[in-house]
This record gives structure tokens, sequence and C-alpha cells, in this order.
């Protein structure tokens, strides 16, 4: 075996994935690095400490980032219950209802708010909720969050029951259980990891929400993202750093256990 | 979609279920997404009216405002009216050039992924969706900090002796390219990935038994196959880059202005104008769909052959 190149092989490709992972990460590095620094200005480096950390608590802008934390976990919390309840039922009816009228276009309905550019579902609910004179605030964030969250929700919960014979339900329907028996017993246990991850999947989707949620808040109410952005306009300060790098360990935590539940629900299948 | 597969007589018992099961999902996203898309086509075509708001009366103002100047008065003959064209251009070109530069990191970043083991795939491919979890905004503001006048970046680069000034970097149309390639590029290199993972490498093989090179071989063979998914990740990249709000905004300055930007001055603030930004919103999706059904078209062109 002489000379033939492995066809697997490209020069330059190894140093392109690594760049790439690169260009993802430096910039995250760099914000976790400087929020351990202590020193009040950005630029120099003035040893590692938390102080930053516990200004979030104590600083001047506490009160506020505790109210919009708040708001954030409240809204992230309730927008991903109902849409995951929403979109299960909806995955069922998809996957398991057979062939019915108007499934394509109830497909393309589900997917419509990954079609439409986010700043434009911004302004269209914005002028649905002044026509209606429905007051913005918490109750229209979470109405938005609700709706933009049902296909991140859908997506892992259909796709794990795609991979669900039917032959499970039918055996307990030949045994007499009733179609509930059979959902609660059977479906929903192993169609619960589809769940969870659709589930954490929507919440983070709903906690990192900056173009709609600034649209449609109204004057006096923030989420954690309109506070940020809102701090970044006047000039990014450390405690910017401090708050973004314990967002970002939220959003990696949850997305890293999304997907080991995911992980998991392939094994126990195998 | 697959999986609607044609089950046997016996059946799970949820085909008379459909309605009722799909009906929570119908009504959510039908009142408060497709209605208010509607509307919002509707409020374009309505006469603006002081402090936001709109009149209930038909007007053509909007548009007629986005394509032609009729002076400071308007009672000057009407002329093409370049200045939201231009907005409109540019976010074309910046939407492209970050698509661009994204497929030249992305396509070997994902056939590098696809040749791995087994094992270390999973793993790339988890490090390569972690920043897309991450908040588009926190993600946006570390890119800030970064390339600051006085950033970490900036620091480097004058401590080494690369430069005696700071590269001014913020504010220009780079920032704001920097800032859609690296919001988007995870989104070109999985489904890329996913058409490279399904390539029968065994066609490789055969032109290389053939004495075709490696690079004749990815020209001739691997483009054409793995096609799809290229097209699939210039559409993730190109389509939310067009109407990008967060880059151009805490990247950019006003001399980098795009449609998202546009969009978010005319509902804040009294010096809004909401039918215009409901026009511009129309124009925006419009594009889109252009886009997509153009997408749409060409893969069921490539199923059919």
């Amino acid at each position: 075996m002489t000379g033939r190149p492995d066809i697997r092989r490209y020069p330059g490709f190894a140093a392109m994935a690594a760049l790439c992972l690169a260009i993802l990460y430096v910039p995250l590095a760099v914000v976790i690095a400087y929020s351990f620094n202590d020193s009040t200005s950005l630029t120099n480096w003035g040893g590692v400490s938390l102080r930053w950390y516990a200004d979030l608590f104590t600083g001047v802008e506490a009160p506020r980032f505790r109210a919009a934390a708040w708001n954030s976990i409240t809204i992230a919390t309730l927008a991903a219950t109902a849409s995951t309840i929403i979109a299960a039922a909806a995955a069922v009816a998809m996957v398991r209802g057979g062939r019915f009228r108007g499934k394509g276009a109830t497909f393309a309905l589900i997917n419509l708010p990954l079609m439409v550019p986010e700043i434009v579902t911004a302004v269209a609910t914005l002028i649905f909720f002044s026509t209606i004179g429905l007051m913005t605030g918490y109750l229209t964030i979470l109405i938005a969050h609700i709706t933009f969250c049902i296909p991140f929700a859908y997506l892992p919960i259909a796709a794990r029951l795609e991979g669900i014979e039917e032959t499970f339900e039918q055996a307990a329907r030949d045994l007499y259980a009733t179609r509930a028996q059979a959902f609660r017993l059977i479906l929903l246990p192993l169609m619960m990891p589809g769940v969870i991850s659709g589930f954490l999947l929507a919440f983070i989707i709903s906690l990192d929400d900056f173009i709609i949620t600034n649209f449609v808040k109204g004057a006096g109410m923030e989420t954690l993202p309109t506070a940020i952005f809102g701090s970044v306009k006047q000039g990014i300060k450390p405690n910017i750093l401090a708050l973004s790098t314990v967002m970002l360990t939220v959003s990696i935590l949850f997305v890293t256990l999304s997907y080991f539940v995911n992980r998991l629900g392939q094994r126990s299948r195998a | 979609m697959a999986g609607h597969a044609a089950s046997g007589a016996a059946g799970t018992g949820y085909r008379g279920l459909t309605g009722p099961l799909l009906l929570p999902a119908w009504a959510m996203i039908g009142i408060f997404l497709l209605l208010p898309v509607l509307l919002m086509t509707l409020y374009s075509f309505l006469t603006k009216e002081f402090r936001g708001g709109v009149d209930w009366t038909f007007s053509l103002a909007a548009y007629d405002r986005f394509l032609l100047s009729r002076g400071l008065f308007g009672d000057e003959p009407p002329v093409l009216e370049w200045t939201y064209i231009t907005i409109f251009w540019r976010s074309i070109w910046q939407a492209g050039l970050a698509t661009l530069i994204c497929l030249i990191v992305g396509f070997p970043t994902a056939w590098f992924i696809a040749t791995r083991p087994l094992h270390s795939r999973a793993l790339w491919l988890f490090m390569i969706t972690v920043p897309y979890w991450v908040n588009l905004l926190i993600r946006t503001v570390s890119l800030r900090f970064l390339l600051r006048d006085q950033g970490p970046l900036n620091d480097l680069l004058i401590g080494t002796g690369l430069l005696d000034s700071p590269l001014r970097i913020i504010n220009t149309n780079l920032a704001v390219q920097l800032g859609l390639f690296y919001s988007y590029l995870p989104f070109m290199v999985l489904p890329i990935y996913a058409a490279v993972e399904r390539y029968n490498f065994a066609l490789s093989e055969a032109a290389a038994d053939l004495y075709a090179s490696r690079w004749t071989t990815l020209r001739e063979i691997v483009l054409p196959v793995v096609r799809p998914g290229i097209i699939a990740g210039c559409i993730l990249v190109f389509v939310p880059s067009l109407g990008a709000f967060l880059a151009p905004d805490l990247l950019g300055g006003a001399k980098t202005y795009m449609i998202g930007s546009l969009i978010e001055e005319q509902f804040k603030g009294s010096q809004g104008n909401w039918p215009f930004g409901a026009a511009v919103s129309v124009i925006l999706m419009t594009l889109v769909l252009i886009v997509l059904m153009v997408y749409a078209r060409a893969r069921g062109r490539a199923e059919v052959r």
C-alpha cells in the first residue's frame, strides 16, 4: 500500500475544526475570566476575586437584577411547562394519529415560529396586543413565550415518539387496558426522556429570549436579558460580566442535562 | 416527516383524538402568531397617528415612504428614495457574506467531525451545539467586550508589540460581520454534518481508484452529494442574519444600520411610525418567504431526481 492518501482526510480540515471551536469559545472564556477580576476598571487585571458576584446581590443594581431574575425564572418555568404539555399532545396526535386531513398544514403551523424572523414575530405580537388592548407586561411576555417555545418542545418529543414501537401499547390494549391506562402506564414513561428534553430546551429558549420580550414587555418590566441589554447600552461594567457568567453556566448546565437525559433514553431503548 | 407509518388494523386508539390533542397547539400559534402576522400586514396599509398608534384608514403611505422621496415638505415630484433600499442592500450582503464565511469554516469542520470515530463524534457535536444554547445577547456582549478599543484583544496585540495603537473594530461593518458569523456558525455546521455523516465513502474510494485527486473528488463527488445539507446550512445562517438586531445594534454604529434596527426604531419612543415598521417587517418577511420557497422547490426537485 503506497501513496494512496486516506480519502477521509483533507489537509487543513482539522485546523479549521480547531479554529471553529476557538471562535465559538474564546469570547465566552474571556468574559468568564474577566468576571473574576478584582478591579473596578475593565482593562486592568487586579487579581482574582468574587467581588462582582457579591455585587450582583448587594450592589446598586441588585434590586433591579433580583426583580428581573424572578420574572425570568417564573416566566421560563410557566412557559416551558405550558408549551411542553401543548407540544406533547400535538406530538402524540401527529405521530400516533395516523393520516388525517390537514396534517401537512398542522406541521407547518407548529413550525411557524421557527420560520418567521424573530423581529417580525416581535412586531406582530406587539401590534396584536396593542390592538386587542391587552396591557403589555408579565402576561403578554408569558403568552408570547409559550407560543414560540412550542416547536422547540415539539421536536425532541416527536423524535422520541417516532422511535417507540406501537406494539407495546397494542399489547396493553389487547389485554384490556383502557386508552388512558395504556397512555399513563406505557406511552408516557417511554416518551418521558423526550418530554424532559423538550421542557429543558423550551426553558432555555424562554430564559434567553431578548428580542420578542423587549417588544412586548412594556415600560418598567424587565427580564434578565432586557436588564443586561439596558446596562450594556450604558457601557459594559464588570457586574455584567459576572451576571453573564452566571447565565452562561445555567444554560450550559441545562443543555448538558438535556443531552444526558436523551442519551439515557436511547440506552434504555437499546 | 417520517413516523406516520401505516400502523396495523389494531392502532393505538389515538385516531379519533387528533382534533382535541392538536387544538391547544392550533389555538396558541393560530391566535398568537398567525393572526398577529396577518394583523401586522393590515397595519402596514393604515395611516400613522401621532405618538405611535394608527388611524384605521387605508393608506399606502408606509410603502410610499419606503420607495419614494417627495422632498422635505412632500410637495416635490417623487424620486426613488435610497435610504431604506440601502439598508436592505447592506443587510443582504452582510448576511450573504456571513453565510459564505460560515460555509468556509463550517464545511471543513463538519467533514472533520463526521470522519471521527463514533464516540468522539458525539463530544465534538456537543461542543458545537453548546454555544447555540448560550444566550445570543450574552454572546454578542462578550464579543463586544473582546473587541473593544481597550479590550483584551487590543491589550494582547499592543502588549506583544504587534500594534502601536488599538485596532478600531467596534462600530464598523467588520464588527457586525464578525458578530453575525459568530452568532450563527453552529447553524452551518450541524446540517452539513448530518449530510456528510450519511455520505457513502465508497464513492470517494471509487474516485480515488480511478486516480482522481482528493480535491477533484471533493469538488466532483462529495459537494454534489452533500449539497442539500450545505443549502440547509446556508438558509439557517442567512435567514436569521438578515433580520438580526443584536449584532448590528451592539457591535455596529449608525453607518452599519441593518433591517432589524430600522424596524425596532419604528416602535420605540415618540419618533416611531407603526405602519412603516409593519411595512418594513412585511417586506423582510416576504424576502425570507421567497428564500424558503426557492429552497423548498430546489429540495423537491432534488428528491424527484
